[in-house]
C-alpha cells in the first residue's frame, strides 16, 4: 500500500531540492555582490568574506565621489524615452498590421520581422557612421533615436492585437469609432498586459545597453550607468572595489523595481476575462 | 423603421456567390429571423445589413433611405453579438454607455439612458461590475442593454443565445421577445436553431446554399414548407424523407410497403419523388404482422423517439407517447396516417396532404435552388 504513495513524495522532495539548488546558483552572485558592497576594500582585497567593519560607507563614497547619480539620471532619461516611444510606435505599427488592410501587408510584416535576424553588432558600424554624420554623437539622442522602434515589439503586440475578438472591432465600427479612437479606447486598454510586458522589456534592454553607448558617448553628462560602472574602474590607479560594488548595487535597484512592478501586472493579467 | 433588401448579393471573388439575390421587405417593428445551417451566409447577410461587410450587388434601404454604401454608424442601428463583444476593461455601466460616448452625447442624457436600459434588463445593481464578474446570461443582458440604450429603432442580433445553456436560453428567448415588443424595435435575429426561429419570430427567412429557401411566418414554414430542405430543417426530430419512384400504373399509390401506402388525391407525373412524413404522423403498434425493427429509442419523458428500420431497409423516425411499450430490436408495425408531403426529385414541394381536411398544391413563388 505504502509503495503507491511513496513515489510522489520522493519525487516531490526531489523537485524541491532541484529548485532550491537552482535558486541558490542564481541568487548567490547577487547576495555575494550585495554583501561585498558592505565590506571595506581592504578586506575585499584580502579575499575575506567577513569583516568587523560592515557599513554603508561604500555607498556614501560612491554617491559623493563619483558621478554615479548622474549616470543613473542619464540612464533613466534614455530608458524612459526609449520605452515610451517604443510603446507608441510598436503599438501603432502592430495596429496597422492587424486592423488595417492594405496590399502586401503580410509580406511587409515578414520583411519587418526579418530585421530581427540581424544581430545588433552587425548594425553598429553603419549606425555609427549615420549618427556621426548627423552630428548626434555624445548626446541623449544618439542613444534613443536608433531604438525608436523594434521589430520584436511590433511582433509581440501584433500577436496580442490578433487576440482581440473581431466583434469588438465590429461593435466599435457600428458606433462609428475611427481607427484612432478604436486604437486608443479599445485596443490599448485591451492589450495593456502586453504593453506592460513590452514596457518592462524595452526599459531593461535600454538600461543594459553597453556597446552602443560606449562607442557614442564621451562625457559623464551623457554616459549611462553600465558604461559609467566601467568608467569607475579605470579612472583610478587603485580600484576601490567596495565602492564599485556599491555602485553596481545602486545600478541594479531600478531594474528590480521594474521587474517587481511588472510581475504584479503579469499576475493580475492572467485572470483577465476577455469576451466569453 | 422598415428595411428593404432587394437582390442583395455577396461575392468575394466575383465568381462564387456567398449570397445570391436576397430580397425581402422587413416591416417596422417586426421580429424577423434569419435561420439556416452553419455556413449558409446568414451572418454575412446580417453584417451586410450592418455595413460591416460591403454589398456586392443589390440595394439596401432602411426606412426608405438607400444605405447600401453608407458607413455602419450612418445606418442608425445596433448589433448584439454571439460572444457579447463586451469590453473586458470597462464596467457594466461604461460598456452600456460606450456607444453613446462615442457619439458624443451629453453626460446627463447618457446617465439617464444607461440607467433606463439597465433597469429594463434588470442589471441596475450590477452596474459597477466588470464583465468577468458576471455570468453568461448577465453578460448577454449587458449587451442587450447596450443595444437598448442606443435608442435606435433597428437592432441586429447574431446568434445572441448560442453561448448560453439550454435553460437560460429559453428564459432569454422570452425576455428578448418581450423587450422587442415593449420597445417596438425592428429586430433582425440570426440563428441556426430552428426552435429559436419558430418560437420568437414574426417571420422567418430560411437560408441554405447561398440562397433564400423560403420566407414566411413560423406556421407557414412548418405547415407549407417550400421544399424538402425547409421541411427537414424545422421540427424535431427531423421529418422522414423517403424516396420513391412513381409510375402511372401505380394508380395514385405511393407505396413503400403494405402499411405505408399513400393514396394521392390527384395524378402526378411519372418520376422520382420524395415523400416527407413528420415523425409524429406515423403510428407504431406491436402486432403480429411487423414491417420494421426498432434500432434505437430516445426516451424524452412525455414521448419517445423511435428509430426503426423498415423491412425494405429504409430508416425512419417515429415519435410516440406510448412510453415503455417498446424495446430495442422489437419487431413492430409502422402505419401511415393521412398527413404527408410530396417533393419532386429536386426537393421542391409539389403537394401536401393534411389529414382529410386540406390538401392541394403549394403555391410558392420562390424557386429555390439546391433544395436538397
Amino acid at each position: 500500500m505504502n509503495k503507491n504513495i511513496t513515489p510522489p513524495i520522493t519525487q516531490r522532495i526531489g523537485q524541491i531540492f532541484l529548485l532550491l539548488l537552482l535558486a541558490f546558483f542564481i541568487l548567490i552572485p547577487f547576495l555575494l555582490g550585495f554583501w561585498t558592497s558592505l565590506l571595506p576594500t581592504a578586506d575585499i582585497s584580502k579575499g575575506a568574506l567577513w569583516s568587523s567593519h560592515i557599513s554603508l560607507s561604500n555607498y556614501y563614497t560612491a554617491i559623493t565621489q563619483t558621478p554615479i547619480i548622474r549616470y543613473l539620471f542619464n540612464s533613466l532619461v534614455i530608458s524612459f524615452f526609449t520605452m515610451a516611444v517604443q510603446l507608441l510606435f510598436c503599438s501603432m505599427s502592430a495596429y496597422a498590421f492587424v486592423f488595417i488592410e492594405f496590399k502586401g501587408r503580410d509580406t511587409l510584416f515578414y520583411i519587418f520581422l526579418a530585421t530581427m535576424m540581424l544581430p545588433f553588432e552587425a548594425e553598429v558600424i553603419p549606425n555609427f557612421v549615420t549618427v556621426r554624420n548627423m552630428g548626434l554623437l555624445n548626446h541623449y539622442a544618439v542613444m534613443i533615436i536608433p531604438f525608436l522602434t523594434s521589430a520584436f515589439g511590433t511582433f509581440m503586440l501584433r500577436q496580442a492585437f490578433m487576440q482581440i475578438p473581431k466583434e469588438l472591432r465590429e461593435a466599435s465600427e457600428i458606433e462609428g469609432l475611427s481607427h484612432w479612437r478604436f486604437y486608443a479606447k479599445v485596443v490599448l486598454p485591451y492589450s495593456r498586459i502586453s504593453l506592460f510586458t513590452l514596457a518592462a522589456y524595452s526599459f531593461l534592454a535600454s538600461w543594459n545597453q553597453y556597446l552602443w553607448p560606449m562607442l557614442t558617448t564621451f562625457s559623464d553628462s551623457f554616459r549611462p550607468v553600465q558604461d559609467g560602472l566601467r568608467q569607475l574602474q579605470s579612472q583610478e590607479t587603485f580600484n576601490n572595489w567596495g565602492m564599485i560594488q556599491a555602485s553596481a548595487a545602486i545600478v541594479v535597484i531600478p531594474t528590480l523595481i521594474v521587474l517587481f512592478i511588472g510581475q504584479h501586472y503579469f499576475k493580475s493579467g492572467l485572470n483577465e476575462g476577455a469576451v466569453k | 423603421m422598415g428595411i428593404e433588401l432587394s437582390n442583395i448579393s455577396k461575392s468575394y471573388d466575383n465568381q462564387n456567390w456567398t449570397l445570391k439575390d436576397v430580397s425581402v421587405q422587413i416591416r417596422s417593428g417586426e421580429f424577423f429571423t434569419i435561420v439556416g445551417p452553419s455556413g449558409c451566409g446568414k451572418s454575412t447577410l446580417l453584417r451586410m445589413i450592418a455595413g460591416l461587410i460591403s454589398i456586392s450587388n443589390g440595394t439596401l434601404k432602411i426606412d426608405g433611405r438607400d444605405v447600401t454604401n453608407l458607413q455602419p454608424q450612418e445606418r442608425a442601428l445596433t448589433m448584439v453579438f454571439q460572444n457579447y463583444a463586451l469590453f473586458p476593461f470597462l464596467d457594466v455601466k461604461a460598456n452600456v454607455s460606450f456607444g453613446l460616448k462615442a457619439r458624443k452625447m451629453q453626460s446627463a442624457q447618457i446617465n439617464e439612458r444607461v440607467a433606463n436600459a439597465l433597469e429594463l434588463v434588470g442589471l441596475s445593481e450590477l452596474k459597477d461590475r466588470k464583465p468577468r464578474e458576471l455570468s453568461g446570461g448577465q453578460r448577454q443582458r449587458v449587451a442587450l442593454a447596450r443595444a437598448i440604450a442606443s435608442d435606435t429603432k433597428v437592432c441586429l442580433m447574431d446568434e445572441p443565445l448560442s453561448n448560453l445553456d439550454a435553460q437560460l436560453r429559453s428564459k432569454m428567448r422570452s425576455e428578448i421577445r418581450e423587450l422587442q415588443q415593449k420597445l417596438g424595435i425592428t429586430l433582425i435575429y440570426v440563428t441556426h436553431d430552428q426552435v429559436e426561429a419558430m418560437t420568437m419570430a414574426d417571420r422567418i427567412m430560411v437560408l441554405h446554399a447561398h440562397t433564400v429557401q423560403q420566407i414566411g411566418t413560423p406556421s407557414e414554414i412548418y405547415q407549407h414548407p417550400a421544399n424538402a430542405f425547409v421541411a427537414q430543417f424545422f421540427g424535431t426530430p427531423r421529418m422522414n424523407l423517403l424516396s420513391v419512384h412513381y409510375a402511372s400504373k401505380n394508380q395514385r399509390h405511393l407505396k413503400f410497403d403494405s402499411y405505408i401506402d399513400y393514396l394521392l388525391p390527384r395524378d402526378i407525373e411519372d418520376g422520382d419523388y420524395f415523400v416527407g412524413i413528420r415523425p409524429g404522423e406515423l403510428e407504431i403498434h406491436t402486432a403480429d404482422k411487423a414491417n420494421a425493427v426498432i434500432k434505437n429509442i430516445e426516451y424524452l419523458g412525455t414521448q419517445s423517439i423511435i428509430h426503426a428500420v423498415l423491412d425494405n431497409d429504409m430508416e425512419i423516425r417515429i415519435t410516440t407517447s406510448k412510453n415503455n411499450t417498446f424495446c430495442l430490436n422489437d419487431h413492430v408495425q409502422i402505419r401511415a396516417t393521412n398527413t404527408y408531403f410530396v417533393f419532386d426529385s429536386t426537393g421542391k414541394a409539389i403537394f401536401f396532404n393534411k389529414g382529410d381536411v386540406q390538401n392541394g398544391y403549394t403555391d410558392h413563388k420562390q424557386e429555390p435552388a439546391n433544395a436538397l
